[in-house]
């Protein structure tokens, strides 16, 4: 009784958190638009009785996505969201491994301060940050006075307000996610098996690719994919950092919600973002089980 | 029909493999090795033995090509390896942890130096496969290092360093993770796999059992510096120093002043004890002051005065220590010292001649034990 009651808690929690949730949101995507609060029909009226729930389901159709496959903002939008990921999660892992590796690496006594100091971005607001990046990239920011100041540019520099302010954006947001687990996962590998592979003929370098580049596999995937998962669906850093012509779905999203106020086309595109998202979600729980039974 | 002795060590023409010309390794403030000269020979199974923090890990740790002298040079072969790098000695480690891939498949591990020196690729598996059949590993070589046993893993770490055939294998603590009974088994197969490769082996050990059942010749270290080199039987029977003597086995130390007669020493030790007579190869001046030293069971225990016997001295049984093949007695001597005896108990725990309060007789030969500078 106890087991199926512990067992319980966490599906209780998917179910009123996730699951009912989601629900709502796709009955949404199936409604049309009205002028109204909310504003969409039907709404359902239990008072009507079986009547009421059959003309309900009646009025329920797919129109919502038939238009996003006529409006090719919206499948564009999608594949930049991709892109922007892909190349987002790129940039990350190549600026978060060396300091995950150094990390790593440091004398033991400084471990636990460079964690703090990875952290310690998360303990001011992440909106404000993203606002302290607008007011460094801006044409009249921190970073252009301070290359013109330099000499190395004598017009300042469009940074703010392209794409690559959003990388530079998502990098520096999401960078924590990829260091922790390649630093979970390098710092307790066992420094004598590079010893070892040196021992055996290897250099330093090929030591690096056949024995710590293989060990930190599981935590780069890992990173990797909990960079890229929440970056498809970003809307603040493009819509702060990028410009006009940064297309990504998130951003769609939140227009269709509060600019256009069409709740149906938005809830649909929720959850087709969904349904594109439940394939990395699934690898990164594939990868996941895999470091467990490796570690097991 | 004697056998040929090993033992080149004797031989002065004899070229030894490894050479340490007071070599010093320094930490920091810390003297790891303190002005370290030895000579290892071709086909040796060397033995460092010593506490931990004395400097054999160091010792290895430089053949091996992690750390470099401070001062001094270490010589394979009549040549400086001190500006080779690890992955080009022809040396070869066995990790106390093993050190072995995770990622990578038992057949894999052993293969990883074989390719790194890209053997051809025929070559490098019958070359595992003959290192699996020497370690009797055949059956496992797919599976991981995580789903085979300690002892497996052991064996596979020792596959994996003697694949590439090295001048020189080094061994950090081999049997340190393993349990009694297959630390004792895996001994044996240790030095089978020696004699069999014909490789030169050094040992690092804090087991002074370990060092005594594998080693040809055991240099017990202390501080940075080796107090003793030779062969387990002479470290054992013929200590140079009380710190051997106490480190290897058990020992009883008698301290005294010394005065030759003939060609005996005699020890005055306590008043109203008669003197303690020995030999030594060593010579004291006169009324030196001297530890006697003498293993507890070369001290015969015997409930009447035992006739025509160099030194009897009576006690009193304080103490015993039943271990089931043998007992030490601890007996009380007049003065208060206590002395351990040890007999082989060849009749059942029932039968046994002294218990506790007993006044018994302690008596040994003159050559039993030796004399050591304090």
């Amino acid at each position: 009784m106890r087991r199926l009651g512990l067992i319980l808690v966490p599906y209780l929690w998917l179910l009123a958190l996730f699951l009912v949730p989601f629900v709502i949101v796709f009955k949404i995507s199936l409604s049309d638009l009205a002028m109204a609060i909310p504003p969409y029909t039907p709404n359902l009226d239990l008072t009507e009785g079986w009547a009421g729930l059959v003309s309900f389901f009646r009025e329920l159709d797919f129109e919502n996505y038939v238009w996003l496959t006529e409006d090719a903002l919206y499948w564009k939008a999608y594949l930049s969201s991709l892109k922007i990921a892909l190349i987002s999660t790129a940039l990350t892992l190549l600026v978060g491994y060396p300091i995950a590796y150094g990390m790593a690496r440091a004398p033991e006594e400084w471990r636990p301060m460079l964690l703090m100091l990875v952290i310690l971005p998360f303990w001011t607001s992440f909106l404000i940050r993203v606002y302290a990046w607008m007011g460094i990239l801006a044409k009249e920011g921190v970073l252009n006075q301070f290359l013109l100041w330099t000499g190395l540019i004598s017009e300042p520099l469009i940074i703010l307000n392209t794409n690559l302010a959003v990388y530079i954006g998502i990098v520096y947001t999401y960078l924590p996610f990829m260091i922790l687990p390649i630093y979970a996962s390098l710092e307790r590998m066992d420094e004598s098996l590079l010893e070892a592979a040196e021992d055996l003929g290897c250099s330093r370098l090929s030591a690096f690719w056949l024995i710590t580049a293989p060990l930190s596999k599981q935590g780069v995937i890992a990173g990797s994919f909990l960079v890229f998962i929440p970056t498809i669906g970003e809307f603040v850093i493009p819509s702060l950092l990028g410009g006009s012509k940064t297309l990504m779905i998130g951003k769609v999203l939140w227009d269709e919600f509060f600019s256009n106020r069409d709740w149906p086309v938005a809830s649909a595109v929720a959850v087709i973002l969904l349904l594109i998202l439940i394939i990395p979600i699934i690898l990164f729980q594939r990868n996941e089980q895999k470091q467990r039974e490796a570690d097991g | 029909m004697a056998l040929d002795v090993f033992s080149p060590w004797d031989d002065p023409n004899a070229k030894p493999l490894i050479q340490f010309k007071n070599v010093t390794k320094r930490f920091g403030d810390f003297t790891a090795i303190d002005d370290l000269t030895v000579d290892i020979f071709e086909q040796e199974f060397f033995a460092l033995l010593g506490p931990s923090g004395c400097g054999k890990t160091t010792m290895m740790r430089m053949l091996a090509g992690f750390e470099t002298p401070s001062q001094g040079t270490i010589l394979l072969s009549g040549q400086d390896i001190a500006p080779v790098p690890p992955n080009q000695r022809a040396v070869n480690m066995m990790f106390q942890s093993y050190a072995l891939f995770p990622h990578l498949s038992v057949w894999d591990n052993i293969a990883f130096g074989l390719k790194r020196d890209r053997m051809p690729k025929d070559e490098v598996a019958a070359r595992v496969d003959e290192m699996l059949r020497l370690t009797r590993l055949e059956k496992f070589g797919r599976r991981k290092p995580h789903q085979i046993s300690g002892g497996q893993r052991q064996r596979v770490a020792l596959a994996r360093s003697l694949a590439k055939a090295p001048k020189l294998l080094l061994l950090d603590e081999p049997l340190g993770a393993l349990d009694k009974k297959l630390r004792q088994e895996t001994q044996f197969e240790l030095m089978d796999i020696q004699e069999s490769t014909g490789t030169t082996f050094v040992i690092v050990t804090h087991d002074q059992e370990e060092a005594m059942t594998v080693a040809s010749r055991v240099a017990v270290m202390d501080e940075g510096k080796i107090v003793q080199v030779a062969t387990p039987d002479a470290i054992y029977e013929a200590p140079n120093s009380t710190y051997v003597a106490d480190f290897i086995g058990d020992v009883n130390l008698i301290t005294g002043t010394v005065k030759a007669e003939g060609d005996k020493l005699h020890l005055t030790w306590a008043e109203g004890q008669s003197e303690i007579v020995g030999s030594s190869s060593k010579t004291f001046s006169k009324d030196q002051n001297v530890h006697f030293a003498i293993r507890p069971e070369k001290v015969a225990i015997s409930a009447q005065k035992p006739e025509e016997v160099a030194n009897a001295i009576s006690g009193k049984v304080l103490d015993i220590a039943y271990l089931g093949n043998i007992s030490t007695y601890h007996v009380q001597l007049a003065g208060g010292q206590i002395i351990k005896a040890q007999t082989a108990n060849n009749r059942r725990i029932s039968r046994r001649s002294f218990t506790w309060e007993d006044d018994v007789w302690l008596s040994w030969t003159d050559t039993a034990g030796v004399f050591l500078e304090r």
